[in-house]
């Protein structure tokens, strides 16, 4: 059963060269110091405070995600690789955005149904007309990625609105630094810590025209009771920003301001961890107290840049994804370097066919769904689970779509009773401004019950450091 | 600096102050009660505390009788008293995660370990917990975050509001502290000078921890004019309300200097420091001590309104 999965450690039965040195570190470690090394892991997440509240959960809003201190590793040059493919992704994304809400050429070429785009959700006709500075709508993008071989990667989604979970990667890496100072020796592992840098600098590089001078950034967040709060206000320390909530904001003639202890500030570019629907009561929800009245008016004449831009989640719905290809091809005229897993669309008479024939082999998802709710792991469910599912398709197919069930890759993982091949998956933060950057890094999630495919931490799921090395 | 921000890291100040005026205020009421009664006895000396801590009505109502084991319930552990020990470090605590990104990690350590023990505390049985053992772990706690600030924290505004906080609720505790003592627990004239008033005094001297340092200062017979001047017009004692407004006035200070403005609340601060600098004792009990103290009081009330429309409110323009 285990010989289905991609080992990341070994191959042919013997250990792949990027984990040699963590073998035997692992074989030297006494059982003893490895739990000692775990309780101090979970004393340092808990002392510094990043926690996780999981919404509707109840229970402790103190929840820490499990670290797992077993590193994920890549080589330079699956890295290099990756990072093609992922800033190849990040420019079509942005065009593809510019283009939706100008000319549409992909749509009047027939390349993407009129209907996906425009009658989605995430659609902002308020929007529509409007090009956002350098022409970028979506300044950070996670992507997805889980591979099932040596050289096979897939992308498993786009988040173009607020990815979240970056906190996780720099502060999985402290703790690493931390706790085993000897696995970093000789420069061999290629930092992450440049990322508060760059964000910034991606930020201010996208300062609205309006803006005559250094940019005041900010970060908008809905409050202390949002569960990623804590990673709101981790980012604003580390670049040095403040951390605003709506009532901190007020616009005012072009501008919006931000009330200080000095009197009002100008703000000039806000990235914002708020959803669309809730920044501005004048314009979306109007009983949304998280917003700024106004705002979509300063934002639209020019006078502050908000990221990711309004409307930006047109592009990392699950239906548009399957077109992600199609807008590499169409835009930069290059062939993906990254593949998108096979998707069916159970809007699609054909493929919906398909997928009631063959829901118990497949995953499916809800096009808008997020968090792993809502989702069918066809061979880890009962006949009941399968049919009252298929039930739920039937009633709106428009709404699910349906992959292959994917042979995960594995990477070794502390457990109970030693180390064990647990599935994992990848989200790395490309950063879009003036320049495109990633940082050699990401999140790596890591499923922590045995044989599961969900890595999300809402579903029981991990982290753990994720480690690129330098040449 | 974001008013908000300002006004959190105000208010973690205040109530990590106001922690420790609860345990102090505890620990003055079990000795005292540890003494021969004086007029009502026992019960009335609870009573009393409660009164000037400002929580009587809300007791009386979840308990009724002023009994010593649910007064230090209420005031240690109760989180329907909003100036229990257990409310104020869950406060501070929550307005500290607001504003992570104002603090240190050594600040954010030493408050969010509070929090965490206060956490485990509560689930000991409360037999375990002797209330001497209580009061020394508060104070423990606010020394650590004052040391943690102290060492770590950028002299910036953010410390000065944090400073504000400290002095503003400082001021008004040590004027309730002294008041206790003077108007409630010694109602009857005649006990004036006994050797009963000087064991409260003493107590109150060893509950604000300065009773080593009241005899370095002043020596010889405990009287009610030293522990006055002491506690009111010594610049040298940390609690008195004279130090205190003049650390008041160096933050306002400086916050004007950073900020190239002032307002009218600098010279409200200055009006009262000039004040106190011109005070004798003879003044302050002819004015009578539990007056003086009332106008005080209200005089820091107004203070800290003062700063919250020029500086918290986000309002200014």
């Amino acid at each position: 059963m285990e010989n289905r999965y991609f080992n990341e450690m070994y191959e042919n039965g013997a250990i792949r060269p990027p984990y040699r040195r963590l073998a035997e570190w692992t074989e030297t470690m006494p059982a003893e110091l490895r739990n000692l090394k775990q309780a101090e892991a979970e004393e340092l997440f808990r002392r510094i405070g990043i926690t996780f509240a999981v919404y509707g959960e109840g229970g402790d809003p103190d929840r820490l995600i499990p670290f797992d201190m077993f590193p994920r590793v890549f080589t330079q040059r699956e890295w290099r690789r990756l990072e093609r493919g992922i800033k190849q992704r990040a420019r079509a994304l942005n065009a593809f955005l510019v283009d939706v809400y100008n000319r549409a050429e992909i749509v009047r070429a027939g390349r993407i149904p009129s209907s996906l785009v425009y009658r989605n959700e995430a659609f902002e006709t308020a929007v529509a007309g409007f090009t956002p500075p350098r022409g970028v709508f979506s300044h950070i993008i996670g992507v997805d990625l889980v591979r099932t071989g040596p050289d096979e990667f897939f992308v498993l989604e786009d988040n173009c609105r607020t990815p979240s979970g970056v906190s996780y990667m720099l502060e999985n890496r402290e703790i690493m630094m931390r706790m085993f100072p000897e696995l970093f020796r000789g420069d061999r592992i290629e930092p992450v810590d440049g990322y508060s840098d760059a964000l910034r600098r991606t930020m201010a590089s996208v300062a609205p025209a309006k803006c005559d001078r250094e940019p005041t950034v900010v970060i908008l967040t809905p409050g202390p009771l949002n569960s990623a709060y804590y990673e709101h206000s981790f980012l604003a320390d580390l670049m040095g920003v403040e951390l605003v909530e709506g009532q901190d904001l007020f616009v005012e003639g072009e501008f919006v301001w931000m009330r200080t202890t000095q009197g009002p500030q100008r703000v000039d570019v806000i990235y914002r961890r708020v959803d669309d629907a809730f920044i501005d009561p004048l314009c979306f929800r109007p009983e949304s107290m998280l917003g700024v009245p106004g705002l979509m008016d300063v934002y639209r004449s020019g006078g502050v840049t908000i990221a990711s831009a309004p409307g930006a989640g047109v592009a990392d719905d699950k239906a548009i994804y399957c077109f992600v290809p199609e807008m590499v091809r169409f835009y930069l005229g290059e062939e993906p370097i990254l593949q998108n897993v096979p998707t069916w669309q159970c809007g699609r008479a054909e493929d919906l066919k398909y997928v009631l024939d063959h829901l118990p082999e497949l995953v499916v998802k809800e096009v808008h769904g997020s968090g792993g709710y809502g989702m069918l792991v066809g061979p880890r469910s009962t006949a009941e689970q399968v049919a009252a599912f298929r039930d739920k398709i039937l009633a709106a197919p428009g709404n699910y779509i349906a992959q292959p069930t994917l042979a995960l890759s594995t990477c070794p993982t502390f457990v109970e009773d030693g180390i064990a091949p647990r599935h994992v998956d990848l989200r790395p933060y490309c950063l879009v401004g003036e320049r495109i950057e990633l940082v050699p890094g990401g999140l790596t999630r890591v499923a922590l019950t045995e044989g599961s495919l969900v890595v999300n931490s809402s579903q029981g799921g991990g982290v753990k450091d994720t480690w690129v090395l330098a040449e | 600096m974001l008013s908000r921000t300002a006004e959190n890291l105000y208010w973690i100040a205040r109530y990590m102050e106001r922690a420790e005026t609860a345990a102090r205020f505890l620990e003055v009421g079990a000795r005292i009660s540890l003494m021969p009664g004086a007029g009502d006895g026992f019960r009335s000396e609870w009573d009393s505390l409660l009164r000037a801590a400002g929580i009587a009505e809300g007791f009386a109502h979840k308990y009724g009788d002023p009994v010593q084991r649910n007064i230090e319930s209420y005031m240690f552990f109760d989180t329907d008293n909003p100036s229990s020990v257990a409310s104020c470090i869950g406060r501070a605590r929550e307005n500290g995660r607001i504003v992570r990104t104002a603090l240190t990690s050594q600040v954010w350590d030493a408050l969010n370990t509070a929090y965490q023990e206060l956490r485990a505390l509560e689930r000991r049985p409360r037999s375990e917990l002797p209330l001497s053992q209580l009061t020394d772990w508060t104070l423990r706690h606010c020394a650590q975050l004052r040391g943690a600030i102290d060492a770590s924290l950028l002299r910036n505004d953010g410390y000065d509001f944090l400073h504000l906080g400290y002095f503003l609720e400082r001021a008004d505790n040590t004027a309730r502290l002294l008041d206790v003592k003077y108007f409630v627990l010694l109602p009857r004239i005649e006990f004036v000078g006994s050797g009963l008033d000087n064991y409260q005094w003493t107590t109150l001297l060893r509950a604000l921890s300065a009773h080593r340092a009241f005899h370095w200062a002043y020596g010889g017979e405990v009287t009610a004019g030293k522990i006055a001047h002491f506690l009111i017009l010594n610049l040298q004692c940390p609690r008195s309300l004279v130090a205190c407004t003049q650390a008041l006035n160096d933050h306002l200070d400086r916050l004007a200097r950073g900020y190239g403005r002032s307002s009218g609340v600098q010279s409200r601060a200055r009006a009262l420091l000039g004040e106190l600098a011109e005070l004798t004792v003879e003044d302050i009990f002819d004015e009578g001590l539990h007056e003086f103290l009332t106008r005080f009081i209200r005089e820091t009330e107004q203070l800290g309104g003062l700063i919250a429309n020029s500086y918290l409110s986000g309002d200014l323009r």
